[in-house]
């Protein structure tokens, strides 16, 4: 005779109290952030409008939801047939990722087919470019916090190296784009040893703290020396990246008049593109290319066990070093592409908020797997653009409804809720970087997400 | 082919070890046993460089006993390495590894638990492979004399996998395995560091009589095939005794014998140190089972 699971059958009062608690934690947060509004009156004073109705849905919302999970069946325990399922949904995810990349790969023809010139400038630039840029840093983020594990916060200082040598260099010796490219990222790898060396012995959450504090001094050291970097102001007019000598520009010397075409800002946008999205491509070659080389296992081994690395005569100090190098060249070469593609960076474009995102990225994504990388990329920044699109809402919540305000609550909301879904990111499995037999996944539970 | 000499180890007040000085003879399989908290572990620190030594010189030399003149001659001069001979105490840990060829397991086994048994081996062999892969360019564009290294890597490694009978879970990850395999990985991964001395903290730790019997037909392949030499630290004396030519014994630091298996079974401050009963009183229970 089966006996009935009692522990997974829980008494309607349970489920009842358990979604009232939710429910008060649920309005009680709600009335900071949706009941109190404050508007301005006619002599511009703030004056607080309460909108308890509000308040009372999140909380109706919040007792309906939890009620409604507890309704629900709970979870079947593994098997056999789990198994199976997962072989099933890791060759689903292989297809997703190819058609992902075909559709990357075709994404500005098709929304130029679909929306002409006019209407496709913002969906390349916005949705294409502004990811791929994203994409790459959380990639060259990746090598430093997902494979070796040493958790930087202050990335962002690498990607405004690059962005700064290439505007310098552009504007005040007139170098071209494909000289100044590997000169930054050369220079950012120059930056990333010397944080490197102050840093090697700190580990866990004093690295996190120093890495943050270098972020910010080079912030601020763009901020204050403006003898060189033009302070707070930035620098403006930097040249364009042209198609290989050829100027974006309308007449006779252009891109445009070369080719016998019209002339178009979209053909630059479309040249943006394809160059990021070559520059994000090479990043992940390498780093696929680096995790199968004696360094990239080093890498991971150092995430795994600092001292079992050094028991087998691994110089840890020269292999987190080459982890910080790398990962800051590949952020400088994105910071020479943003100088490019804006004309103009000061220093506000590097704040702590930029790393952070990029380091959400890569959590998100699951730490050391690219592809979940990429998609957490697409998620994080692709989302919170698309948020700016929500302007059908107002038809549900009335004409005084500003969708933009709630753009970044809703981001927020949506990490909070993916973190308690799947802790590890969006990836959590580790593919081995070589085999005896079949290939096969490592899952999460085993794989060290590094002390440092 | 490692003579320590009057180390000493201070943590703040507590002296762990306490003036020690034993040979460990090429070939050998030398057991360095003592209760909790001797100082075993200590001493392992200091020889494979994870601590620095108080005071007191690690001499070791692959080719067998250094001559001690050489010893001294080196200690003089401001060098860690002269024809061979290797001052340890003035080594960082990865060069003690890469230079003296020491290699070490851990009492709490270190395995990369999210990294395949294979993986773990490969990593093992990153000197070998680094010096192939020439700062990572030659393996970057695939060239084939790196290829050919990263074979004969995971020939290897297949190898020791064959050996340590865990060829059929190469590619599952190190902290799945049983924990009788992750002591045998831990031993093999060891090994593919391409050691002249291997260091094995409590290696029989939590292993039953089966698996037990298994470690000791592996160390003793290990010094017979390979020629490497043995230092362990064994709480399990049926081990100790059984493949030990050589047993150091520790108690609060200091050394208070050494000796063939033979002679240390017989001592009586052996049996008083384990037993925790004075001298006195061993002696007369000696007296009496010898009357
Ligand atoms: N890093 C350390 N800091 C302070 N005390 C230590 C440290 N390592 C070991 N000790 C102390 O040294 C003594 C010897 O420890 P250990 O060498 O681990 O003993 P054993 O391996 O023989 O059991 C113990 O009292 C231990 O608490
Ligand atoms: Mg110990």
């Amino acid at each position: 005779m089966a006996e009935t699971p009692v522990a997974e059958h829980r008494p309607a009062s349970a489920a009842l109290a358990e979604a009232a608690r939710v429910g008060l934690i649920a309005g009680a947060l709600a009335f900071p952030v949706l009941a109190l509004r404050a508007e301005p009156d006619f002599s511009n004073r703030l004056v607080l409008q309460p909108r308890w109705s509000w308040m009372l849905g999140a909380a109706v919302a919040g007792f309906a939801g939890r009620l409604l999970l507890s309704l629900l069946p709970p979870r079947r325990p593994k098997t056999a047939q789990a198994a199976q399922a997962k072989r099933a949904s890791r060759r689903a995810a292989q297809a997703f990722a190819a058609f992902g990349l075909g559709l990357i790969f075709i994404w500005p023809l098709l929304v130029l087919l679909a929306l002409g010139p006019g209407g496709a400038l913002k969906w390349i630039d916005n949705y294409g470019v502004q990811i791929l840029i994203y994409v790459m840093l959380g990639w060259g983020l990746n090598i430093v916090v997902g494979l070796a594990g040493l958790l930087d916060l202050g990335y962002v200082a690498f990607y405004a190296v690059g962005a700064y040598s290439y505007a310098l260099l552009a504007t005040n010796y007139g170098a071209s784009f494909w000289i100044c490219l590997p000169v930054a990222g050369c220079l950012a790898a120059f930056w990333g040893v010397l944080l490197g060396f102050p840093v090697l012995r700190l580990r866990g959450d004093y690295l996190a703290i120093v890495t943050l504090a270098f972020g910010e001094i080079i912030r601020i050291v763009l901020i204050n020396f403006s003898a060189l970097t033009n302070g707070d102001a930035g620098i403006a007019s930097i040249p364009r990246a042209t198609f290989f000598g050829l100027p974006f520009v309308p007449g006779p010397k252009g891109f445009d008049a070369f080719f016998g075409l019209p002339f178009s800002p979209i053909h630059r946008v479309v040249f943006l593109y394809y160059l990021i999205l070559a520059l994000a491509l090479v990043t992940n070659l390498a780093t696929l290319r680096l995790r199968r080389l004696p360094i990239g296992r080093a890498w991971e081994a150092l995430r795994e066990d600092e001292i079992a690395c050094r028991s087998l005569g691994i110089d840890t100090t020269k292999t987190k070093l080459t982890a910080f190098a790398l990962g800051a060249m590949f952020g400088g070469f994105a910071g020479a592409f943003f100088a490019a593609r804006q004309g103009f960076v000061s220093p506000s474009s590097f704040n702590f908020t930029e790393s952070a995102t990029i380091l959400a990225i890569v959590v998100l994504g699951g730490r050391g797997s690219q592809i979940g990388v990429a998609a957490a990329a697409i998620a994080i920044v692709g989302g919170s653009e698309l948020l700016r699109e929500l302007d059908f809402l107002k038809h549900v919540f009335g004409e005084d409804f500003d969708p933009t305000q709630y753009r970044m609550l809703l981001v927020g909301l949506a990490m909070v809720m993916m973190m308690n879904w799947r802790p590890r990111g969006f990836v959590s499995t580790r593919e081995p970087s070589i085999f005896l037999g079949a290939r096969k996944q490592i899952g999460g539970d085993f794989v060290k997400e590094g002390r440092g | 082919m490692l003579r320590v000499e009057r180390l000493s180890m201070r943590f703040g007040g507590l002296l762990a070890v306490d003036g020690l000085s034993f040979d460990v003879r090429r070939g050998d399989i030398t057991a360095l046993i003592g209760p909790n908290g001797a100082g075993k572990t200590t001493v392992f620190n200091c020889i494979t460089g994870f601590y620095k030594p108080t005071t007191g010189r690690i001499a070791m030399s692959a080719e067998g006993l250094a001559d001690p003149d050489a010893i001294d001659a080196l200690t003089r001069s401001s060098s860690r390495e002269r024809n061979g001979i290797h001052l340890l105490e003035r080594m960082p840990d990865h060069e003690i590894a890469r230079h003296a060829r020491v290699a070490r397991t851990f009492q709490n086994i270190r395995l990369f638990a999210g990294m395949s048994a294979l993986e773990n081996l490969i990593v093992a062999q990153h000197r070998p492979l680094m010096r192939a892969s020439i700062f990572s360019l030659a393996g970057l564009v695939g060239a084939p004399s790196f290829r050919a290294a990263e074979n004969a890597a995971k020939q290897k490694a297949g190898d020791w996998l064959a050996r340590i009978n865990l060829l059929d879970r190469a590619d599952d990850p190190a902290g799945a395995l049983p924990y009788g395999d992750q002591r045998r990985l831990e031993i093999a991964r060891a090994m593919c560091a391409d050691p002249v001395l291997l260091c094995l903290d409590e290696p029989a730790a939590g292993l039953n009589p089966r698996e037990s019997a298994d470690l000791t037909a592996l160390l003793r392949m290990i010094r017979d095939e390979f020629g490497v030499s043995l230092l362990l630290i064994e709480h399990d004396m049926s081990v100790v005794m059984e493949i030990s030519d050589h047993i150091v014994v520790l108690d609060y630091g200091r050394k208070i014998a050494d000796g063939t298996p033979a002679e240390i079974r017989a001592d009586p401050s052996v049996i008083a140190a384990y037993l925790g009963v004075p001298d006195e009183e061993v002696d007369a229970v000696v007296q009496e089972a010898l009357s």
